[in-house]
């Protein structure tokens, strides 16, 4: 007997020996922790910096290098880390940031789309105010005020934006136009069927549609409601003044029924790079993308102007619908200065211009070197400066997260339908817009 | 006396001390999850942007029953689990029937055809989103024109983006991979049950098809349940294949895929773990009857 509760009592005695290793180890760590954070606090140049964003790979990853580097040459004392998650439009980056910041870990500065998006960081308290900052660097008068304007949210601005997109471009292989009998552009909505069915008379499909993942066919929408409606209804479908079971949207959708009448079969096996394959190699008449697909073709080593060229998507010349990627300064970012630091290249004139001409997009800043940029990317800065500018819905412009989710699955349930029922597709994105207000 | 029972009691000490670790990770990370999930979903934090959220019962989960997101999802999943169950079943039981004869190069088999088992769902998913292919006739590929090459053209389909059939679609890709799984577990039952049996129905005169309906097939009755069970869980779990098949996309959006969507990508956190509890409870709805026939059948067998 004596023996064994001899044993049971050195049992307990080593598992609390453990438990007091273990808790002892812990203060020591957690000591260690703010002794470090005080040391570093007015030296004023963080040890580190890391950046979360979703360019994993091709010219966004590069775009994001040459930002690295500028920020590398102003701050070498600083490590930069990539917290980059691969993934199209942010799918799965955006699922891991959230998990960050709800657990107060978040990284010293994330990417979030201008706009919306960018709305419910700030409702949830996430965001720093960054006025002092645009202030400092005199950014209020350099990025354009209608920009500003979707950073800002009750007078405060929360976000640095890098770059501008346009999503409403139309793409075609002038070979492939030539063949079908095209001379000019579509310029309106009419002229675009009128060519859509010259290439149906020379055997090929008139639009390239890409249905993996809803969006892209969801961006072809918003499109085609910008085209119909005009931008100020369209902006109103947003601010509740335009109703989605109107008329308007009615008319929009029937004009929507009829493009996808001439979309290439299988659409729904693809991905828009291989919707994008089927324009350049001439097995499609046009494609309507956001300009990002002209840097995935000259990565692909096509040349803008033989293999590919553009214009405004019909029935929206003169109207630059736009996204724009931002950079943002969260609340607790554990190297705030660094945080800040990169936030200052990000808008700087040489940070803008080591990042655009490498992603395809334009600066967001209204004084960019204009020689370093392609002839479609200098074409649209010139627009850019003179168009009627309208948010994209697909890219988070003019919706949050809840709203675009919402609005990719109403579209994807009809195109997936065979595209039939309108007034059920009316009802789902009056819904998705409901589903926005929460 | 004394010493036994402190001995008893010593090592059952030392025993329980060994298992505290795993009980308390399974009761904080299994348990206690749980009980935070159905808490949030009773609440609603609705967007990531509400900080104090309400009590507000069970209003997210009757809510579900009107959302036909949701209901087109679950659709999806009965659609998919009725087709994966029961092909599944049937395509490992034929195999395990061919085999159990005891062919040459049984061993082979086995492993040949459980090795789709070892490709992860989201690599089987890419290669089965370049099969199910959804062209037909001149621009086909993928199984449209294996159909076609064996001359059964009238079969092709547009497979998983057709509205109805996409649910069904998709099972072909879980059946593949999982009949093997079943043919091992069948064949297993089949070796489990005494040669002596058939022996002695042979010398009652029965013929081998009766011998195979009145004494071998009720011996399996106990794996056929297992089978069921485990391709059931598996069934309501799916996600990574769907995913790697068509992403995200609505047409083939199941309970697990809108659950993902509404708790990561809308951030409706009240919704998604409201859907995450439901699924929970689909899969105890089958898990725990199995668990308290085991239970049963082990006590019998003691």
């Amino acid at each position: 007997m004596r023996k064994s509760t001899y044993k049971f009592v050195a049992g307990l005695f080593a598992i609390a020996l453990l438990a007091a290793g273990c808790s002892s180890s812990s203060d020591e760590a957690a000591t260690e922790e703010t002794a470090t954070e005080e040391s570093a606090a007015p030296a004023a140049a963080d040890p580190e910096l890391e950046i979360f964003t979703w360019w994993a790979a091709g010219g966004e990853a590069l775009g994001l290098a040459g930002l690295e580097a500028e920020f590398a040459t102003n701050n070498p004392d600083t490590k930069y880390i990539n917290a980059a998650i691969s993934g199209g439009a942010g799918v799965n980056a955006k699922a891991v940031l959230q998990s960050r910041l709800d657990a107060n870990d978040p990284p010293d500065s994330f990417q979030a789309h201008a706009g919306m998006e960018l709305d419910g960081y700030v409702k949830g308290g996430q965001l720093e105010d960054l006025t002092f900052l645009y202030k400092e660097q005199g950014w209020d008068t350099i990025f354009p005020a209608d920009l500003i304007k979707t950073l800002t949210v009750d007078g405060k601005i929360y976000s640095v934006p890098v770059n501008i997109h346009r999503a409403n471009v139309l793409w075609w292989n002038p070979a492939t136009a030539e063949k079908a009998g095209l001379t000019a552009a579509p310029t309106t909505l009419d002229e675009f069927f009128a060519a859509l069915d010259k290439f149906k008379k020379i055997g090929i499909p008139g639009l390239a549609l890409a249905g993996k993942g809803d969006w892209a066919i969801a961006h072809l929408l918003d499109w085609m409601l910008v085209a119909t409606l005009g931008p100020d209804a369209f902006e109103g479908l947003f601010n509740g003044t335009t109703s989605w079971t109107g008329p308007e949207v009615e008319g929009a959708l029937k004009n929507f029924q009829k493009a996808l009448s001439y979309g290439n079969k299988g659409a729904g096996n693809l991905d828009w790079p291989d919707a994008g394959k089927l324009v350049t190699s001439g097995k499609a008449g046009f494609f309507i993308m956001g300009d990002w697909a002209s840097a995935q073709w000259q990565a692909d080593g096509l040349k803008l102007g033989t293999d590919y060229t553009w214009a405004p998507a019909p029935g929206t010349v003169g109207i630059y619908q736009w996204l724009s990627d931002s950079f943002t300064l969260p609340v607790g970012a554990k190297h705030r200065n660094a945080g800040i630091a990169w936030l200052t290249v990000s808008g700087s004139k040489a940070g803008q211009d080591a990042f655009n001409p490498k992603k395809g997009s334009i600066p967001a800043r209204t004084d960019a070197d204009t020689s370093l940029y392609d002839d479609y990317l200098k074409a649209a800065m010139e627009q850019w400066k003179t168009d009627r500018l309208v948010g994209s819905t697909v890219h988070g412009v003019t919706g949050n997260n809840a709203l675009m989710a919402a609005y990719n699955a109403a579209v994807g349930k009809y195109f997936s339908g065979g595209a039939k029922d309108n007034k059920g597709l009316a009802a789902d994105l009056a819904a998705a817009y409901e589903a926005g207000k929460a | 006396m004394a010493l036994q029972t402190s001995k008893r009691v010593s090592t059952w000490i030392g025993g329980f001390l060994f298992v505290v670790p795993s009980i308390a990770a399974v009761a904080i990370f299994v348990y206690g999850m749980i009980a935070w999930t159905v808490r949030i979903s009773m609440t609603d934090r609705i967007s990531a942007s509400i900080k104090e959220p309400k009590f507000v019962g069970l209003q997210n989960y009757t809510n579900l029953i009107s959302d036909t997101r949701f209901t087109h999802a679950f659709e999806n999943l009965i659609k998919f689990t009725f087709l994966f169950i029961v092909g599944t079943t049937i395509a490992g039981f034929i195999m395990a029937l061919l085999l159990e004869k005891g062919i040459k190069g049984e061993g082979f088999f086995r492993s040949f055809y459980l090795y789709p088992l070892a490709i992860s769902f989201i690599a089987m998913g890419t290669v089965w989103n370049w099969l199910l292919n959804s062209n037909v006739d001149a621009d086909a590929g993928g199984l449209n024109l294996l159909l076609q090459k064996v001359g059964l053209g009238f079969l092709q389909n547009s497979w998983y983006l057709s509205e109805n059939g996409a649910a069904y679609a998709l099972a072909l890709p879980a059946i593949w991979q999982m009949a093997g799984y079943v043919l091992a577990l069948f064949l297993a039952g089949f070796r489990g049950i005494p040669d002596d049996l058939r022996e002695a129905a042979r010398v009652d005169g029965a013929s081998e098809s009766k011998i195979y309906r009145y004494v071998l097939f009720p011996q399996l009755t106990p794996t056929l349940f297992t089978v069921l069970i485990i391709l059931g869980h598996v069934s309501m779990k799916v996600f990574d294949l769907i995913i790697g098949i068509n992403g995200k996309s609505y047409v083939t959006q199941v309970v697990a895929v809108y659950m993902w969507e509404s708790t990561f990508d809308q951030r409706n956190y009240a919704k998604g773990t409201a859907i995450a509890v439901v699924l929970l409870l689909l899969i105890a709805l089958i898990i725990i009857p199995y668990l308290r026939w085991v239970i049963k059948q082990e006590n019998e067998n003691r």
